[in-house]
């Protein structure tokens, strides 16, 4: 005898479907991608939770209360929102300002500069070239990912940008995300980067809030560096501090000799899950994955890795960083996997967590899948509180306790930063990470 | 005037100090010798404010003022100095960032403004050159890898900066050799001054030779049991502590 389990929808996923139902044919129409498959089949598995492995310590399901409708299209208002905060901004090289899910290419700056093409995401997937929507579409992931499938069904926008074979882009290539943030809503992205072969770039991808509306995001980011190039991508965000709830997953693919270093600065109290997909495709290829995580509060901050070594000689480094205060939640996992014939792969991950509080939590979870027998794979894990005596020596040379912490606590931090995009890009992190270590001693 | 009155400490229920009286007058290098256990270390954490001891009578006092409520960075600032016997690595924190940092933290707490970063590098330059302390030392981590003596040399180095009024050497000697020895101890020679104490603790005679001591304090099971002068130190270098430690056996 068999028995059929059916699956009730909560609270949020009968929104979500209520939600489709009334956007689909409306203000997503015209693109090439079918959404109202990419929406069956998240109805079908339905949001994750904690009985899928990798969604155990952050059960979607129950966090997620309640499904905000989409955010509007750019209005008048929250444009001349918009054009107030770029006005402050510096700009050198191509920016792409994707406004509440929407890009928006008059706010942009330099989409077209030698060597860099920028596209809006529904404009390729309406016209193509097919291959870019091809790539565009993750569809092998999205089978295992229902996340990605409501990301399918409910892309607003995002940007295509392609960086020419062989193209040495100095400046970084900003993706700045700006949420008007003046009404509770949901913002759903979906960009792709492309660095052709030998060429290479940089792209900061900023997140920013104008205003303290709740918001749930969904975005998604392929990066594509191809044969001989190199890519550093860096995460950050900004802005008011607003109730956000966070899925963003990053889908790479190196192809031989390709570099990729892709850091993530997650700040503040909200949810965050973060999820990499990497595969390595050509031989002799380095990927190095890092991240820092400042969280108070309840900040609930999820990095899920899935590193796949498909090919021979390639380098895989993950180096995360967690500092928890009051009550909140740090958890990584890192899986890496080792096809069969992947041979001389070094894959090597490392989670360090410090707790500023008795009531944090870390969950570490590292795992090796390793299918070839010539390889050197290695993992770690700690968390603990800071060093006592390192601080009594600060203290003793007359240094506050919070102000010691501080210097240890950026001493920490910087490690995951070394190395990441430019001097002017490490200068804004440590910054950032210093603000969030003087807002505590306030 | 460094007074410490009746001071009782105890570690996890263990007695280390019991009933120590002991006073530093402004201008005066007092030297505490004992032997292994009887107490010299905690005495020195316990000054410098370190957490892990409770005190359970007793009182320390600057000036007539108790300072056992206090921080520890509250008694640095007040004029504690606290030379490390075994100084703390700290990976990630520059040296030159540390000193700036404690630098510009005590002169906050005394109501002063911080000090420009020309005159910063200057005072440490100068500061740094006297104690043959390499300048790119001062870009390193504080203390990571640095060798025994360069770590005393860069206790030394602080005390110079810092000016304390009363500096604390817990047994500044150990792991020195001669040359090292030799400087570190020109270094404490040339902060001696009218308005400053030491309180130089040690196992050995033999820095003593190097910083001439104006009275001399043997320390047994936790209390001061005999004071005297610089030949006190001479006599226990001739026949050992076992006079002081008898009734232990």
């Amino acid at each position: 005898m068999t028995a059929e389990i059916t699956r009730i929808n909560t609270a949020a996923e009968s929104k979500l479907i209520e939600l489709f139902g009334a956007a689909k044919g409306g203000v997503y129409s015209g693109a090439s991608l079918d959404r109202e498959a990419a929406f069956a089949r998240f109805a079908k598995s339905g949001l994750p939770h904690r009985r899928i492995e990798a969604w155990h310590y952050t059960d979607l399901r129950s966090i997620l209360r309640d499904a905000y409708a989409p955010t509007v299209a750019p209005t008048e208002d929250t444009v001349a929102l918009a054009r107030t905060r770029l006005a402050e901004m510096h700009v050198e090289g191509t920016r792409v300002v994707i406004l509440d899910g929407y890009f928006q290419a008059e706010l942009s700056s330099n989409l077209e500069q030698p060597g860099v093409s920028t596209r809006s995401l529904i404009d390729v997937l309406g016209g193509g070239p097919s291959g870019v929507i091809d790539r565009l579409a993750v569809s092998a992931l999205e089978a295992q990912e229902s996340v990605l499938s409501l990301n399918a069904a409910f892309m607003q926008g995002g940007a295509v940008v392609s960086v020419a074979p062989g193209a040495v882009v100095e400046t970084p290539i900003e993706l700045l995300f700006l949420t008007s943030g003046q009404r509770a809503g949901a913002v759903t992205t979906r960009s792709l980067v492309e660095v052709g072969s030998g060429a290479s770039a940089i792209v900061v991808e900023r997140h920013e809030a104008l205003g303290s509306a709740p918001s749930q995001s969904n975005h998604a980011l392929i990066l594509s560096v191809y044969d001989k190039a190199s890519l550093h991508h860096v995460t950050m965000s900004s802005g008011a501090e607003a109730a956000t709830q966070t899925v963003a997953s990053i889908i790479a693919n190196l192809g031989a000799d390709a570099n990729l270093v892709s850091f993530a600065l997650v700040t503040g109290f909200g949810f965050v899950r973060r999820q990499g997909f990497l595969t390595f495709n050509g031989a002799h290829a380095k990927g190095d994955l890092r991240g820092i995580s400042l969280l108070d509060h309840q900040g609930h901050a999820d990095t899920t890795l899935v590193v796949t070594h498909k090919a021979t000689h390639c380098e895989s480094r993950e180096l995360f960083k967690h500092i928890l205060d009051d009550e909140a939640t740090g958890v990584f996992q890192g899986k890496v996997i080792v096809a069969p014939g992947a041979q001389k792969t070094d894959g090597k991950m490392m989670s360090r967590a410090i707790f500023l509080a008795d009531g944090a939590t870390m969950y570490n979870k590292p795992e090796l899948e390793i299918f070839a027998d010539d390889v050197v794979c290695g993992h770690g894990a700690t968390a603990g509180f800071l060093n006592e005596e390192q601080l009594f020596y600060l203290r003793a040379r007359g240094i506050p306790e919070k102000e010691a912490q501080a210097l240890l606590l950026e001493a920490f931090a910087a490690e995951a930063i070394e190395g990441v995009g430019t001097d002017a890009i490490r200068e804004v992190l440590t910054e950032s990470v210093g603000r969030w270590l003087r807002q505590r001693q306030d | 005037m460094l007074e410490i009155k009746n001071l009782h400490v105890e570690v996890e229920g263990k007695k280390i100090l019991n009933g120590l009286n002991l006073t530093v007058n402004p201008g005066e290098v007092a030297a505490i010798m004992g032997p292994n256990g009887s107490g010299k270390s905690t005495l020195s954490y316990v000054i410098a404010g370190k957490d892990d001891y409770d005190v359970t009578d007793g009182e320390i006092l600057i000036d007539g003022e108790n300072i056992l409520d206090k921080d520890p960075e509250e008694r640095a600032a007040a004029g504690i100095f606290l030379a490390f016997q075994y100084p703390v690595e700290i990976p990630g924190v520059a040296t030159m960032t540390f000193l700036k940092a404690s630098l510009n933290a005590q002169r906050r707490a005394r109501g002063e403004s911080d000090m420009s970063t020309p005159d910063f590098m200057r005072v440490v330059r100068e500061a740094a050159a006297k104690l043959e302390v390499d300048p790119d030392m001062l870009k390193r981590p504080l203390n990571v890898g640095f060798s025994g003596g360069e770590k005393k040399r860069m206790e030394i180095l602080q005390m110079a900066l810092l000016s304390p009024r009363y500096g604390i050497l817990d047994e500044t000697d150990s792991g020195l050799d001669i040359d090292a020895l030799r400087i570190v101890a020109g270094g404490v020679n040339a902060l001696r001054a009218e308005n400053r104490g030491f309180l130089v603790i040690t196992h050995y005679q033999r820095l003593l030779d190097y910083i001439k001591p104006d009275v001399v304090h043997i320390m047994s099971r936790g209390q001061i049991v005999k004071t005297g002068s610089a030949d006190l130190a001479l006599e226990l270098e001739k026949n050992g502590y076992r006079d002081y430690v008898a009734d232990a056996a």
